[in-house]
């Protein structure tokens, strides 16, 4: 029957094993793939933090199979009394001082991490004109959105996060209507956007997205907000710095223009009447928008945060929000266009439209 | 009355367990009511695993998913978790310190009947609208958004199962200072007996915090108030410290009375003294200690600061020593033992390697940085299900199996108890260990689903698979615990045969008055002591034969907690329905009044004459 246990003990081992070796995940989701200094720290911590546990774990698993296999009644024979030891202080000072060895190897690092991650210092700092030198990104959770602000370069866009790469970019993070949390796995730790307060972190990322599956990170949000938590996602795009600069350049230059080809223009005319009103789609200006910013929409890689970036999704989402984000705020159709539902043309004139919003060339 | 044992009707047993103020009936009554909501809470677990079985599943919608894993959460922890325990303490320590019941009896049928009013009335919320919905830790900016009562069930519940259990905690607390039987130390107390009372000083500590929060939370959401309205001056973030300088004791409420129940198997089916006595009773002391400065390690994202998570990373990563020695002095009772695997010493056995996995995962959550990236992670939720599941529902079973003839004369089926064993482990750690992979693959808790391929769907499916394992494990315990009840085989004194402390010392049935003359304790493991020595009675006798004092049973706890039940529709509905205040009144009312009359009327309890218990032979020896 214990054979049973020590089997089982080792297929989990190995089941361990597989994980890491096969792969740690997806490169642009895992913890176990960091894209960037911090996440690299928070890696290194998982690795010691393992190595020492597994230690402990050998010590014990030995020290178990052993008594178990060894002093098995049927092995000491049916009416022996053992002897009854009171303890040892010799073993016990052993297994008292040993552990805090250990941990005080642990807590070292922990210490000296935990203040260099909390170090937003360079967030301040200016260059001889007085301009901010760092990238600093205000995020904004709602229910079930993501808005980022961009104030030294006074652009604003929502879901699909813009970063450069090579430098420690900052974001100030704080919740419009319930507690959420912001993390993006393969960049580093989460922190809480609190209703009542600022939080402040970097992250770092090390190249482009580019390369990436689909092209980004994906964001999460890791407190329970509500039915939707599960599908608050969001995406990070990861750019040179070159191409950061040019990405804000097009982004301050958008505006609402007249899009190409009739059925564009009349979705534009739906959007003004219906949407325009918790929709900007230029972006430039700043926070405040009642629904996402949608200058980017057609650059996207996700409608609604988390549906594939399809025509047909786009009408779906539009024609029925709730079905697909369960509590979400955005009105049905019915409420925005003057009772009526959007007919199929409707759609495929709004679909059109949005598609052809995009500030990359 | 008569100590001779009737036979009675069905409704006079009724009446009786209603009224009873007997530790030993109250202990069955825990045990029925606890077991019952483990099952709730079971079934809960499953659908939980069968909506989360494949990506984009419909099984359930997202805001019952949500009320789902709120109730799971908190039935475990509230309704079938510390209950159960409350019901082996009842059920073991007064016969353990050689006691005739506890301190105050009528307080100990006071907290069971509120236990049970606030767990009914939190689970009536299915019926009437929707359970709460913000997950058992509640966090005020979602709980105070959360439209319907689903909340207010919540807040309301276990503001009145709270109560219980406080005054559960402070009635052992007295009982063991007080009523050790001559001779019976404190350094000669069995562990069991030592981990109630340090769980129990934890109740008395970590309850009020919460008490005090859900207050806030009653207040706010159904009386106008604003001390979670951050746009009113209050602040979300002192819910999550309230929440947590309760919850993170709780934790070790919970485990300690576990980690008791192992330490009195170990030496019983090792037949080896407990190594290392002093250790373990001094690392008890400690964890309880430094359960209550470590609370704010589940709010390392909140933005406390580098300062407050360094401390508290340090602080939370200083529990894994006395733990440590714990595992280590469990080992060292082995060694050099003869073991034998019984039920129970096979799931004392299982609780080592399981709590030690979750032991560690728990100290790579202490560094604060790696936290950034586990918390609210599935990693979490497998690190908190190693050591709730390895360690309090193994202990729990354990303890099932181990002390229900100690409880009911009869014993479990061993076969059946092994096949649940290892159908329950199995599946534990088929469902858990794979969920810390998927935190690390970026998978965050309380997701209602997820979208296909992110690298999560084979393990999420393998996850399934085992807790249909677990669930395979339980109903055949159901079969064990029926089969064993229908047949009904007595088995006598010290079933297990190598039983060490007082309580298996007695004759079986256990006399409702426990002891007919109070022992005299003369070492740790008395009966083991008697038993060498070849004292065939068990016990040596600090008393002679005498008037025994008992105290009368009661129908006014039933009635107080009822009127608390009451109340609380009340105020469920206030603001809302015109009888509102009229039913908090008649509610509060009821409950007044019944503790006016219990303390107007004077009730001295009865004696058991001499006379009589030299004719009762108290069961067969």
């Amino acid at each position: 029957m214990m054979k049973g246990i020590k089997k089982w003990r080792l297929f989990s081992l190995l089941t361990a094993l597989m994980v890491f070796l096969s792969g740690c995940g997806e490169e642009h989701l895992s913890t176990l793939t960091p894209a960037g200094q911090v996440g690299r720290d928070q890696l290194d911590l998982m690795v010691l933090s393992t190595a020492i546990m597994v230690l402990v774990i050998i010590v014990v698993m030995i020290v178990y199979v052993l008594a178990i296999v060894k002093f098995r009644r049927s092995k000491v024979g049916e009416n022996v009394i053992p002897k009854q030891v009171e303890g040892s202080h010799k073993l016990e000072l052993i297994w008292t001082i040993v552990p805090i060895i250990l941990l005080l190897i642990l807590t070292v690092p922990t210490v000296v991490s935990t203040y260099k991650l909390a170090d937003v210092s360079g967030m301040d700092t200016v260059d001889a004109k007085g301009n901010k030198t760092a990238v600093t990104v205000n995020v904004k959770a709602n229910l079930y959105w993501w808005e980022f602000e961009y104030p030294d370069l006074g652009i604003v866009t929502a879901q699909e996060l813009v970063v450069p790469t090579q430098e420690k970019v900052y974001f100030n993070l704080k919740a419009a209507d319930v507690k959420h949390s912001f993390w993006i796995p393969a960049a580093g730790g989460k922190l809480d956007t609190n209703v009542d307060n600022l939080n402040k972190f970097y992250l770092t990322f090390d190249n482009p997205s580019e390369s990436l599956q689909d092209g980004v990170f994906y964001g999460k949000c890791a407190e329970l907000c509500g039915p939707s938590h599960a599908l608050m996602d969001f995406k990070v795009k990861s750019l040179d710095r070159d191409d950061f600069d040019a990405w804000v350049a097009d982004m301050k230059a958008s505006k609402e223009e007249t899009p190409e080809g009739d059925v564009a223009q009349q979705g534009q005319e739906i959007f003004n009447t219906s949407c325009i009103a918790c929709h900007a789609v230029s972006g430039a200006g700043s926070t405040g928008g009642v629904g996402p910013n949608l200058a980017t929409f057609g650059d996207r890689n996700r409608v609604a945060g988390f549906m594939e970036h399809t025509p047909e999704n786009i009408k779906a989402w539009i024609s029925n929000p709730e079905k697909h984000k369960p509590g979400n705020l955005m009105p049905e159709p019915k409420e925005i266009n003057n009772g009526k539902d959007f007919t199929d043309q409707e759609l495929t004139a709004l679909t059109e439209y949005l598609m052809g919003l995009s500030v990359e060339e | 009355m008569s100590s001779i044992a009737q036979k009675k009707g069905f409704g006079a047993t009724l009446w009786d367990y209603l009224t009873t103020v007997d530790h030993k009936k109250i202990a069955i009554l825990y045990l029925i009511t606890g077991g019952f909501f483990f099952i709730v809470g079971g079934i809960e677990a499953m659908l939980i695993r069968i909506q989360l079985a494949q990506p984009d599943n419909d099984f359930v919608s997202a805001g019952m998913f949500n009320q789902i894993i709120t109730m799971h959460g908190t039935t475990m922890i509230f309704l079938a978790a510390m209950p159960l325990l409350l019901g082996f303490m009842n059920a073991v320590m007064p016969l353990q310190i050689g006691a005739r019941d506890v301190a105050f009896p009528f307080l100990n049928s006071l907290g069971f009947w509120l236990f049970f009013f606030g767990g009914v009335f939190l689970n009536l919320s299915w019926f009437m609208g929707g359970a709460p919905d913000a997950g058992w830790t509640s966090y005020a900016s979602l709980s105070l958004a959360s439209p319907g009562h689903g909340i207010d069930f919540y807040a309301l519940g276990l503001f009145i199962s709270g109560f219980g259990t406080l005054i559960g905690g402070i009635n052992f607390l007295v009982t063991i200072i007080n009523m050790r039987a001559p001779g019976m130390t404190y350094m000669r107390m069995p562990l069991f007996t030592w981990t109630t009372f340090v769980a129990s000083a934890l109740i008395l500590f970590a309850f009020p915090p919460l008490t005090v929060g859900i207050v806030f939370m009653i207040v706010d959401r159904m009386f106008g108030g604003n001390f979670f309205d951050h746009t009113m001056g209050g602040n979300t973030i002192i819910w999550e410290h309230l929440f947590w300088i309760f919850g993170h004791p709780e934790v070790y409420i919970l485990i300690l009375p576990a980690f008791g129940i192992f330490s009195e198997i170990f030496p019983t089916f090792a037949r080896k003294r407990l190594f290392g006595y002093s250790a373990m009773v001094f690392a008890t002391v400690l964890i309880g200690f430094l359960g209550f400065m470590v609370w704010a390690h589940h709010m390392f994202t909140v933005g406390m600061g580098p300062t407050a998570n360094a401390i508290f990373a340090v602080a939370t990563m200083a529990i894994a020593v006395p733990t440590g020695v714990k595992i280590f002095n469990w080992l060292l009772t082995m060694w050099g033992g003869s073991i034998v695997f019984t039920t129970p010493m096979l799931y004392a056995v299982g609780f080592i390697p399981s709590f030690v996995a979750g032991g560690v995962t728990g100290v790579m959550q202490a560094a604060a940085p790696l936290d950034y990236q586990l918390h609210d992670s599935y990693f979490i939720v497998a690190h908190f299900h190693y050591v709730i599941v390895g360690g309090v529902v193994l202990g729990l079973l354990a303890g099932l199996h181990f002390y229900w003839p100690l409880m009911f004369n009869t014993m479990l089926n061993e076969k059946l108890g092994k096949i649940t064993f290892w159908l329950f482990f199995i599946g534990f750690h088929l469902t858990f260990f794979i969920q810390h992979f998927l935190g690390l693959l970026g998978m965050p808790r309380r997701v209602f689903t997820y979208v296909a391929d992110q690298g999560w769907d084979s393990y999420n499916m393998i996850s399934s698979i085992g807790a249909i394992f677990m669930a395979a494990g339980v109903i055949v315990l159901v079969v064990n615990i029926i089969m064993t009840i229908v047949k009904n085989e007595k088995v006598g004194r010290d079933p297990w045969g190598d039983g060490r402390t007082l309580e298996w010392a007695l004759p079986q049935p256990v006399p409702f008055y426990n002891f007919k003359q109070t022992p005299l304790v003369r070492g740790l493991d008395t009966f083991w002591i008697e038993k060498q020595e070849g004292n065939k009675e068990g016990m040596t006798y600090a008393e002679p034969v005498g008037d025994i004092h008992m105290p009368n049973n009661s129908f006014v706890p039933v009635v107080i907690s009822f009127g608390l039940f009451v109340a609380s529709f009340g105020a469920l509905y206030n603001g809302e329905k015109s009888w509102a205040v009229p039913v908090i009144i008649l509610g509060l009312g009821i409950t007044f009044a019944s503790m006016i009359h219990r303390s107007l009327k004077d009730d001295h309890g009865y004696h058991v004459h001499k006379e009589d218990l030299l004719d009762d032979k108290g069961g067969k020896h």
